[in-house]
Order: C-alpha cells, then sequence, then structure tokens
C-alpha cells in the first residue's frame, strides 16, 4: 500500500512542472495589480467569481496539455500545419505584441516591487534583464523548470500575508459561494478583468510545448491532467488571498481605487512590517517570473509555428531568428521601464485590445484542433467536455471582447 | 517560358484553360504519385464548379504565369487516391527531414522546374495532339519537383502571393537570400505504414545520417514519427541512434513499438546500453521484448540487468576480448579477426588464466609494434588495475581519472573477467551528473 502511494508520488513528480508553473504565471504582475485591486474596491464580493474562473481555466488547460501530450507538437505547430502559413504568421505577430506588452508590465513589476526596497530602477532593471538572459541561455530547460518551480513555492507569500492581516474570514467564505452581481460599470468592469486576465493566449502555447519538451505521452497523460488541475487550483487560491489581503487591509479601511501593485502592498502596512515585506516580495518574484517565460515562450513559439531553429541547445549561429527575438523581448521590455515619460499604461491598455482579438482566434482554432480524430485520434474531446468548452470558450469571448472594448475607451 | 521555374504559391490559383482557351477552373493542388515517378507532377486537381477535376500531366501542353493550358479534352472528376501525394495537402506547412543538413524543416513553399517532355514515349493516345498548343512546339511541359524552401524568402513570398502580381513578387524576394533544400535530400516523415508503402516512402535516407544526429532529429519529431522512424530503418542504425536518445525518451520509443522489433533494435545494442535502456521500462514490457530477444544476447543483459546502475557492474559491457595469458600477438590479431564488430571501440585485450581470473591488460597500440612471436604477458601493463562488479559509480570515475584509462577491466568476488567499463561510459555518466 505504501509503496503504491510512493510510486504514484514519483509518478506525479515526474510529470510535475509545465501545468503547475503555467498556472502560477497566470499570476504575473498585471494579475497581482487586478486582484489587487478588486479586493481594495470591492472586499470580499469579487470573489466568488474565483470558482467559475478555475473551473473555466481547467477546461482550456486541460485541452492543451491533452494535445500536447498526445502529438507530440507544440500549439502553433498544430496551428501551421492545420491551418496554414498565413493564419500562423498573422497569430504570431498578434502573440509577439499581447506578450511584449506583458513583458514590459512585468519589469514594471520588477523595478516597482524592488523600489518598495529602496533599490533604484536604474539598477534592478537592468539587472534583471542581464540575469534573466543568461538564466536561459545559459541553462537547459531541465535547470530553469526546478527554478520556476520553486518560485511557485514562493507564491506562499501571499498566503501568508493574506492570515498576517486577519480578515473576516466568515464573510470571505460566504462570498466565495455567493454570486453578486450589481448593475454598477466599475463593478462589472472589474468582473471582466479578473475573467479577461485568467487566461492569456500565452498560456496555452507555453503549457503545450513544456507537456511536449518535458516528453510527456498519451499514457503518462492521467497523471499530467492532475497535474494541470492541481497547478489551476492552486493558482486561484494564491488569487483568492490577495484578494482577502486587500479587502481586509484596504477595502476594510475604507474603500478606494489603487493606482499599482506597490500601492496595495503599501496598504498592507498598517498590519505589520512583514504583511508589507511578504506582498512586496510576491510581486518581485511574480514579476521576475513571468519576465523569464514569457519571452522564451513568444520565441518557441514563433520559431516553431514559422519553422525557423529554436531551443536553448541550439548554437547563435544555428537559430539567429530565436535568440534575436527572445533578446529583443527581452531587452525593449526592460529598456521602455527605464525611459523617462513612456506611456506604460496606455501600452498595456493596447495589449488588452489585441488580446481581445487573439484570445478568440486560439481558443477557437484550439477546440476545432481538440475535436480533430486524425490528428487526436481516440482522445478528441468528448460531447460533454466539448459542451463545457464551448460555453467557456465563447463566455471567454465574450468577456476579452468587453475588456478590449473597455481598454479602447480609456487608450 | 523565359523562367524555368515556377512555385507552387503561384501554381495555386492558376487558370486551367482547355485545347480552345475556354477557362475550367483554377489549380487548387497538385500531387506526385512517387510510385510512378519520384519528382514529378502527376496530377494537378482543378476546382471549377461543383466537384474538383484531376488532370494528369500528359494533358498538359504549356504551364506559364498565366495559367495552365490544356491539350485535351477529356476530364476526369477527382476522387480521392491513395496513392497521391499532394503538395499542398501533405507536404506545405509540413515536417520534413533534411538529410543533409541533418535536421527538421518546415516546408514553406515548393519550387518546380519547368521542362520540356517530349510528346512521344507515355502511351498517351492524345499526347501528340497536345504539341499543336504548346507554347514551345515541340512538346509539353511538365513540373518536377526541384527543391522544397525553407527560410524568410519562401515565407515572404507566401505571405504576400495574391496580394502583389507574380512578377513583382519575384523581383523584391531576390533581397532575401534563399534557403531552399533539394528535393533528393528531403525525407518525408510518414507514421502510417500502409501509407508508406503506397507512397512508397521510405527512410533509408536517414541510415547515411551519423546516428548521434538521427538522435536529435528524432528528438524533435512527434512520438508517432519517432516510432515510424525507428520502425522502418535498418535495426542496426536504429540501435545505434536509440543509445544516443536522451534515457527517458528511449523508453517511450520502445514501449510503443512491437516487442518483437523492440527485441530487434535491443539486440543490436551493446549489452551495457541495452541493459540501461531496459531498467528505464516498466518490468512487463522489458520482460516482453528479453522473451522476443534471441537467447545469446538476452542472457547477457539479464545478466547485466542484475546488478545497480550506479555500480561497475551496471555500467560495464560485456562484449570484450580476452585471451588466455600465455598467448602471444600472433593469436590476439586472429582474436581482433574474428571480432571485427568490435574494433571500433576496442582499447585493450585482457588476459586470463585457466579459470577465467584476470591476469593482465594489453594496451591494442602495443601489439602493433611487437612481433608475432611475442607473449601477450609481455606486454601488458605494468600494475593491474581493475574494479569489482560492485564497487560504486564515483570510485571507478576517479580510477579513469587517476590512472587515465581508456579501459577498465571489471572482475566478480572470483576475480573472474565479468566485463569492460570504457571511457565513453565515464563521459556519459559525467555529462549526465
Amino acid at each position: 500500500m505504501l509503496k503504491a502511494w510512493r510510486t504514484r508520488i514519483m509518478i506525479f513528480l515526474a510529470v510535475l512542472g509545465p501545468g503547475f508553473i503555467t498556472a502560477n504565471v497566470d499570476n504575473d504582475a498585471g494579475g497581482i495589480y487586478t486582484y489587487s485591486q478588486a479586493g481594495a474596491r470591492w472586499g470580499y464580493l469579487p470573489l466568488w467569481t474565483l470558482i467559475p474562473i478555475t473551473i473555466a481555466l481547467i477546461l482550456v488547460q486541460e485541452m492543451c496539455s491533452r494535445m500536447g501530450a498526445v502529438t507530440g507538437k507544440g500549439l502553433s505547430d498544430l496551428i501551421r500545419e492545420e491551418f496554414g502559413l498565413r493564419v500562423t504568421f498573422v497569430v504570431m505577430t498578434l502573440l509577439v505584441l499581447v506578450n511584449l506588452a506583458n513583458v514590459m508590465a512585468n519589469f514594471a513589476g520588477i523595478a516597482s516591487s524592488l523600489e518598495l526596497f529602496h533599490v533604484s530602477r536604474y539598477i534592478s532593471v537592468p539587472l534583471g534583464a542581464v540575469a534573466i538572459w543568461f538564466l536561459i541561455v545559459k541553462g537547459n530547460y531541465q535547470s530553469a523548470e526546478k527554478i520556476f518551480l520553486f518560485a511557485c513555492v514562493l507564491y506562499v507569500a501571499y498566503i501568508v500575508s493574506g492570515f498576517l492581516v486577519k480578515p473576516n474570514w466568515t464573510e470571505a467564505a460566504v462570498n466565495s459561494f455567493r454570486p453578486v452581481l450589481m448593475l454598477d460599470r466599475d463593478y462589472i468592469e472589474m468582473l471582466i478583468g479578473m475573467v479577461g486576465t485568467t487566461i492569456a493566449p500565452w498560456m496555452q502555447f507555453y503549457l503545450q510545448a513544456a507537456i511536449v519538451e518535458k516528453g510527456i505521452t498519451a499514457k503518462e497523460y492521467a497523471q499530467s491532467r492532475i497535474e494541470v488541475i492541481f497547478g489551476c487550483i492552486v493558482t486561484d487560491v494564491v488569487a483568492f488571498f490577495i484578494i482577502v489581503a486587500c479587502a481586509g487591509a484596504i477595502w476594510a479601511n475604507g474603500p478606494r481605487d489603487i493606482h499599482d501593485a506597490t500601492e496595495a502592498a503599501k496598504g498592507l502596512l498598517p498590519f505589520g512590517q512583514y504583511a508589507y515585506l511578504l506582498f512586496s516580495a510576491g510581486l518581485l518574484n511574480a514579476s521576475v517570473f513571468a519576465a523569464c517565460i514569457l519571452p522564451l515562450s513568444t520565441a518557441y513559439s514563433v520559431c516553431e509555428g514559422l519553422g525557423f531553429e529554436s531551443g536553448v541547445d541550439k548554437r547563435f549561429n544555428e537559430a539567429p531568428i530565436f535568440y534575436w527575438l527572445y533578446t529583443l523581448l527581452i531587452v525593449i521590455g526592460a529598456a521602455v521601464v527605464l525611459l523617462p515619460g513612456f506611456p506604460l499604461v496606455r501600452m498595456i491598455l493596447f495589449s488588452q485590445v489585441i488580446n481581445g482579438v487573439l484570445l478568440p482566434i486560439v481558443l477557437i482554432f484550439m477546440i476545432l484542433l481538440a475535436n480533430n480524430r486524425r490528428i487526436m485520434m481516440e482522445w478528441v474531446n468528448s460531447r460533454f467536455y466539448n459542451l463545457a468548452a464551448w460555453i467557456t470558450v465563447v463566455v471567454m469571448i465574450g468577456l476579452s471582447l468587453a475588456l478590449a472594448g473597455i481598454s479602447l475607451r480609456n487608450l | 517560358m523565359a523562367e524555368s521555374l515556377l512555385y507552387f504559391t503561384e501554381l495555386l490559383g492558376l487558370p486551367v484553360l482547355d485545347a480552345r482557351g475556354r477557362r475550367i477552373g483554377r489549380v487548387r493542388d497538385a500531387a506526385l504519385v512517387p510510385l510512378v515517378h519520384p519528382a514529378r507532377i502527376d496530377r494537378f486537381l482543378v476546382g471549377g464548379g461543383w466537384a474538383w477535376l484531376s488532370v494528369r500531366f500528359n494533358q498538359i501542353a504549356s504551364i506559364s504565369l498565366d495559367g495552365i493550358r490544356l491539350g485535351e479534352e477529356i476530364l476526369t472528376p477527382y476522387h480521392s487516391d491513395e496513392y497521391m501525394l499532394r503538395i499542398g495537402r501533405d507536404l506545405l506547412d509540413q515536417q520534413i527531414i533534411d538529410v543533409n543538413g541533418r535536421k527538421v524543416v518546415r516546408v514553406n513553399d515548393v519550387t518546380f522546374e519547368v521542362r520540356n517532355a517530349s510528346g512521344n514515349g507515355n502511351g498517351h493516345a492524345n499526347g501528340q495532339g497536345a504539341n499543336g498548343h504548346s507554347s514551345n512546339g515541340n512538346g509539353r511541359n511538365c513540373l518536377y519537383i526541384l527543391e522544397v524552401d525553407v527560410g524568410i524568402r519562401s515565407i515572404f513570398r507566401r505571405l504576400v502571393q495574391g496580394v502583389l502580381p507574380s512578377g513583382l513578387i519575384r523581383k523584391l524576394q531576390r533581397v532575401i537570400p534563399p534557403n531552399s533544400i533539394r528535393w533528393e535530400f528531403c525525407n518525408i516523415v510518414e507514421p502510417d505504414p500502409q501509407r508508406r508503402l503506397r507512397l512508397n516512402i521510405s527512410h533509408e535516407k536517414l541510415e547515411k545520417i551519423h546516428p548521434a544526429d538521427l538522435a536529435d532529429i528524432v528528438e524533435e519529431l512527434g512520438p508517432a514519427e519517432r516510432g515510424a522512424i525507428f520502425e522502418s530503418i535498418d535495426s542496426e542504425v536504429a540501435a545505434e541512434a536509440l543509445s544516443e536518445v536522451d534515457p527517458r525518451m528511449q523508453a517511450r520509443i520502445l514501449e510503443s513499438m512491437e516487442p518483437e522489433k523492440a527485441a530487434d533494435i535491443v539486440e543490436e545494442m551493446a549489452p551495457d546500453e541495452a541493459a540501461d535502456v531496459l531498467k528505464g521500462l516498466e518490468e512487463s514490457t522489458s520482460e516482453e521484448i528479453l522473451e522476443e530477444m534471441e537467447v545469446a544476447p538476452e542472457s547477457e543483459v539479464r545478466e547485466l540487468l542484475e546488478f545497480k546502475e550506479d555500480t561497475a557492474g551496471g555500467m560495464m559491457n560485456t562484449e570484450y576480448i580476452s585471451l588466455h595469458q600465455t598467448a602471444t600477438v600472433e593469436d590476439a590479431l586472429t582474436a581482433l579477426k574474428g571480432n571485427e564488430d568490435q574494433l571500433e571501440s576496442l582499447n585493450a585485450v585482457f588476459l586470463v588464466d585457466s579459470e577465467g581470473r584476470l591476469a593482465g591488460t594489453v594496451p591494442l597500440a602495443r601489439l602493433f609494434v611487437a612481433s608475432r612471436g611475442t607473449p601477450l604477458r609481455d606486454l601488458s601493463t605494468e600494475t593491474l588495475i581493475s574494479a569489482t562488479v560492485t564497487e560504486k559509480q564515483d570510485e571507478v570515475t576517479e580510477l579513469f581519472d587517476k590512472y587515465n584509462l581508456l579501459a577498465l577491466p571489471v572482475i566478480d568476488q572470483d576475480r573472474r573477467l565479468s566485463g569492460v567499463i570504457t571511457a565513453d561510459d565515464i563521459i556519459s555518466v559525467l555529462r549526465h551528473k
């Protein structure tokens, strides 16, 4: 009995990585800001969205990891093979634009979180960029994955800071299961923002590629599915604690809007140095983590889709486009944070508009691919699964288009 | 036509005109029938009205950027033909292996050469009639696949085709350096064995690639393609390539194969590598494979499987040459002649007494400078260094470093020679640390 459990745990550890990492990176600088703002402005009210968000996240992520395990090919490979070069080119161009804005947002996250520790952004951002570049180019994916998994563990910081704030747990529990809809424009915008930031196009590309890279096959897929589900749940548990922390610390003392995630950290100061420090460290960790993965994932997806050599195990002259793209994403993403007067907020709003165009395309392609019997054989979506997936996708498309609309108005 | 090259992107959508110049439709795809000819486009699939038509190459009079003109009137509807390799569906956007460049590439476009086929000799009744309409006057135009295009130039071409006129695209693209692979160096990977037969696809070209490169290539492919390659190439090449593949992937490849075929490959591997691979499999699978193996390699591998992986016994190889301690150089050379398959990785021969106990190590190079009658004992190394089967991996590595060894004999509890560890085993141990 004990031995059976040990084998099971060993197999689980062997497939651990892709799903867990992808889901956690979802809580990047942008995500943390969205959740903090939701908590600071609306208190415990938004918590009910987390359960449907988790289910949607699981549905979408599960399809990707299944496709990776069955076909051994990345999402951009499959899109290219089934939908041709032109479509792939459009998708990849949009992906690069959206991800570039995300990289910028996360370097901004690195800058502002370290400024809380009195480190100038003119030191933190260049150093961070160089360190990230080297971690990937000079290391290998296996060691990078271990670092990433460790970064996932550091999200515990938010859970601890959530406890330190001593929020109203009864209210948090009740609101987690009680949907509240109000016809208030700000409230609806907040809900759309929360759902809209949860499922990002790059995640699907990254997850599927990581499953393939890890060599997970259809046979081991049962374990991998558990890993994906587990990762999605952990991610939203972290989101829960971020909202609760901000609700307990900021909203309870008078609801207000916050303008970036560091403001939320400062809001935790009355509850002790530790709550504040942990919240800031969590932001730093999340920003570095996402700034590592986004450029890499983008370079991989683009090169795979367009048929250029890719991979950190190749030398620079063997895969020039891969390395150039990777380097440029980091350099530009880091540089704009240092440019005084760069319209970063507008860039991020703009990227949400593009995201609203890209996400529907990617999600629809995914469902079509996951139903293609020639590619997926007996692992195609079941009828019930398809129904759930289509509902999720339609809702997600609606919400991300709405988010795009809101962003366009604010632009 | 002046330019004798035509790209598939240009071919797609070209109008097709019948002998009297009436438009029938547009080109939707083109197909090879590899069993008939490996590079000549045999069918043009033309879309017009309700259904697609299939036009054979010998019905065509001329091909140019302005369109395709037919030489005869008989049109057949297209019905799916399993002997066809369709360029647009089966080749474009798919991954193929560049045998010369030893890598996996994605097809962006295909370059055809327009050649004049003399009108006679292909037995089609209307073949001659086509000549009258041919632009060249003395033959029909045929398309032959010249190259498969990868790289930026072909991406550019595909993106702008239909947006700009073909002539302008051709001019503009000259700025970008071409990147193409000659058709004879392209290897298509087809997982379905039946289709492989029908399309005359073999993976023979892959057998000429160095096993280490082949291993890199298969690591980039999907599991189905991977399995297809290992199943269809020569077991010896497959064995060499498999031992270069990442250990986790090795297990997956063998698990996906029929045990019989897997056994063929494992048999060809060096026993120590075979044992390592089998250790990575589930017990039932490795047992199935062992049962399918021939008796001699099976028992060798089974013996090795008894040892722990991180001991000398688990690292060692049981293929070595040993001679009785009274043997001479002459005997050693004869023994070498009987074991040609081992020569490539051989560094030393070993001396044993009549009980099989290790008595000496003779570095191979010393054999060549000694006269034939010299007793081998006089040539053996001054100190006899060996490891026991239970010795730990770290200690073995240390021995190699300390004594600068190329080969280390491994003995059992009774000092009998049971195997040999070579420097390449040590290198892979160190690399995987």
